[in-house]
């Protein structure tokens, strides 16, 4: 809104400087310079540390031991200047560029060093780090530095031309105006091509990252493939979860009630207190499936949730959980209802996990935003243990979690107490 | 009539003990699993094993697994499987090879108590017991040209003697007379082309044989 209205006062006859001149001072000039004045000790440092780790992994492979842990640390090192290159393009010129991801090993971390090294991102990302991004910064800084310096120095010669020596090649008076209006004019020209040797290598720069250092198209589909086939496991899992969850309660239920109303209608003539004792106990049946029944459709998605929204729906299950529970919600405006729901899934499945497994006497639920995230917090001081790899309970809400592209942190050391920390994109 | 009882849901499990004792029948073990099924066969050897299909640790068919098994290892031994659903490829299994003593029940046909009590007492005396709803599955896979073969009442009585029904039964709940179910089910055995033998359960192994399984 201000811009525009800021836009709007701006006289639209105004005389504005032309470009090439304005080019001189702009922010996006200066940017790109210190893009490539930090590309210099950048390359420098990466080409030093990863020649030494990668000349002390070869040194080192009389051991075959060491094929793996230096493998590890140079792949280790190849990423950790990826996102340093990433931090570099964001901070200069705000260029973005997404992850490369990596594929996740879950079998320890020698399979994890082997799916590293046959990865081609990783491979792409050391030949930037090593050869092509280096060069590329190198070139960059001595061209900026130099259109820069030169610009200054030969367009105000007048002021200081001392410093070039009387006497030029072919007998030249180097110190006689024509000369000096010549050097001038070849200072003013490099100085407003200046600018735009920044920007070009900048330019250069990005599309080489963009290139080696970024996610590729065949990746990103790789990576929205593998997105919608959790959403696809999710949904399938949720759907696993009804069945089981019906069969295993409400359904037993009513076969018990049927069979106790069988029992009473056929034992009704012949022994009264018999049928007294089995319709005792079909009443006990209906009343604990209306309450299974209740407690279920309540959990696939509950009202309160749509009309009231997160802090509603939660205290809600709250209220209801036998280990005692601080809920704090701190939302300014609702997030999107497919965030709400999975929000509200996280935290009453968590709860009636804790309630199961983890013999806790407190917990804390605390959902707030962090910037465009929405972060649930849970918190329980019961025994910890808890592995999403074992569990089904926890490996459902990792991928109800992910399907709308969320991540989940389960901290739960044995003795407890356990942090489950989930951040779901709400912009 | 010794029982042994497998099922693993607790509420259902004690149930039908209460159910079964109730109506004098032994039971002499209710497990939980399939395993210890198989173990309590061994050891028990019942007339009657009455199975869930879904069991853990997998919940899925390990009930049915179990009671193959057992007619494969103990052939005396009859096996009543109860389903929460009608599966045409369960009741296949079952009832190929030797269908004497052998039983699938939706698990609601517990409810009428006393059927399911003699359903249990006919699978134990050799008889061949088919939920009416797998009939009807089976018979509505079978489509138009099989009853090209039976009259319409011909199909009705054949599905209810591969419940294993008597005629009076039929009878009863047809509404016409026990002379008329018997002619009825002259003219099946005979259209479907099985022999007067001496075999009480060739009623059922007629039905089965309309429904093209069991057939060796």
């Amino acid at each position: 809104m201000t811009t525009s209205a800021a836009s709007s006062r701006r006289p639209s006859r105004r005389w504005r400087v032309p470009l090439p001149i304005r080019a001189l001072w702009e922010r996006e000039t200066w940017l790109a310079t210190v893009h490539a004045i930090v590309g210099f000790p950048l390359a420098i440092v990466t080409v030093v540390t990863l020649s030494v780790l990668i000349s002390l992994l070869a040194s080192l492979a009389v051991l075959i031991v060491t094929i793996p842990v230096m493998l590890a640390i140079v792949w280790g090192a190849v990423r950790g200047f990826t996102r340093f290159q990433q931090g570099r393009f964001a901070a200069y010129l705000d260029v973005e560029l997404a992850p490369v991801p990596r594929k996740a090993v879950s079998s320890g971390w020698f399979q994890q060093v082997k799916a590293d090294s046959q990865q081609v991102s990783h491979w792409r990302q050391l030949l930037h780090h090593l050869l092509i991004g280096p060069i590329v910064q190198v070139a960059g800084f001595g061209a900026v530095i130099a259109f820069w310096s030169l610009g200054f120095v030969y367009s105000s010669i007048f002021f200081h031309n001392s410093l070039l020596r009387k006497h030029g090649p072919f007998g030249w008076d180097m110190h006689s105006v024509p000369v000096l209006l010549g050097y001038t004019a070849g200072g003013v020209s490099l100085l407003l091509l200046a600018p735009w040797v920044a920007r070009g290598f900048a330019h250069l720069q990005t599309v080489l990252a963009q290139g080696f250092l970024s996610r590729n198209q065949a990746e990103q589909i790789a990576r929205i493939t593998q997105s919608r086939k959790e959403v696809i496991e999710a949904a399938d899992a949720e759907r696993r979860r009804i069945e089981r969850n019906l069969h295993d309660g409400a359904q037993q239920r009513l076969v018990s009630l049927a069979m106790n109303l069988g029992m009473s209608r056929s034992a009704i003539k012949k022994d009264p207190s018999k049928a007294i004792a089995a319709i005792e106990q079909a009443h006990e049946d209906a009343k604990q499936a209306l309450a299974e029944m209740r407690d279920f459709v309540r959990g696939l998605h509950p009202a309160v949730l749509e009309d009231r929204g997160l802090d509603a729906a939660l205290s809600g299950i709250v209220a209801r959980s036998p280990v005692p529970v601080e809920l704090s919600v701190n939302l300014d405006k609702r997030p999107p209802s497919s965030v709400e729901a999975v929000a509200y899934f996280v935290a009453s499945e968590t709860l009636t996990n804790i309630a199961k497994h983890a013999q806790a006497t407190a917990v804390t639920i605390e959902v707030y935003r962090v910037r465009d995230l929405l972060r649930i917090s849970i918190t329980d001081d019961g025994k910890g243990g808890a592995d999403p790899q074992k569990g089904s309970g926890l490996k459902g809400l990792a991928g109800r979690v992910a399907s709308v592209d969320g991540t989940l942190d389960i901290d739960s050391p044995v003795g407890g107490p356990t942090h489950i920390t989930v951040e779901l994109p709400c912009a | 009539m010794r029982v042994v009882i497998a099922e693993d849901s607790v509420l259902l499990r004690e149930g039908i003990v209460r159910l079964l004792t109730s109506n004098d029948i032994d039971v002499v073990e209710a497990v939980n699993d399939a395993e210890a099924l198989l173990v309590s066969v061994e050891k028990h050897q019942p007339d009657v094993v009455v199975t869930d299909v879904r069991m853990p640790p997998s919940h899925t068919d390990e009930g049915l697994r179990a009671a193959l098994v057992i007619r494969k290892q103990w052939p005396d031994i009859a096996v009543v499987v109860l389903s929460q659903y009608v599966e045409e490829r369960y009741a296949t299994d079952l009832l190929s090879g030797d269908n004497r003593g052998v039983g699938y029940l939706l698990k609601d046909r517990i409810a009428d108590v006393d059927e399911f009590v003699e359903a249990l007492v006919r699978v134990g005396a050799g008889g061949t017991v088919l939920d009416p709803e797998v009939v009807s599955q089976l018979m509505a896979r079978r489509g138009r040209s099989a009853t090209d073969k039976l009259t319409p009442r011909e199909t009705e009585v054949l599905a209810l003697m591969a419940e294993g029904r008597s005629n009076l039964a039929i009878a009863g709940q047809l509404f016409i007379g026990e002379s008329a179910v018997a002619k009825h089910v002259n003219s099946i055995l005979s259209k479907l082309d099985i022999g007067n033998r001496p075999d009480d359960n060739r009623r059922v192994l007629a039905a089965l044989r309309y429904l093209r399984i069991g057939e060796q």
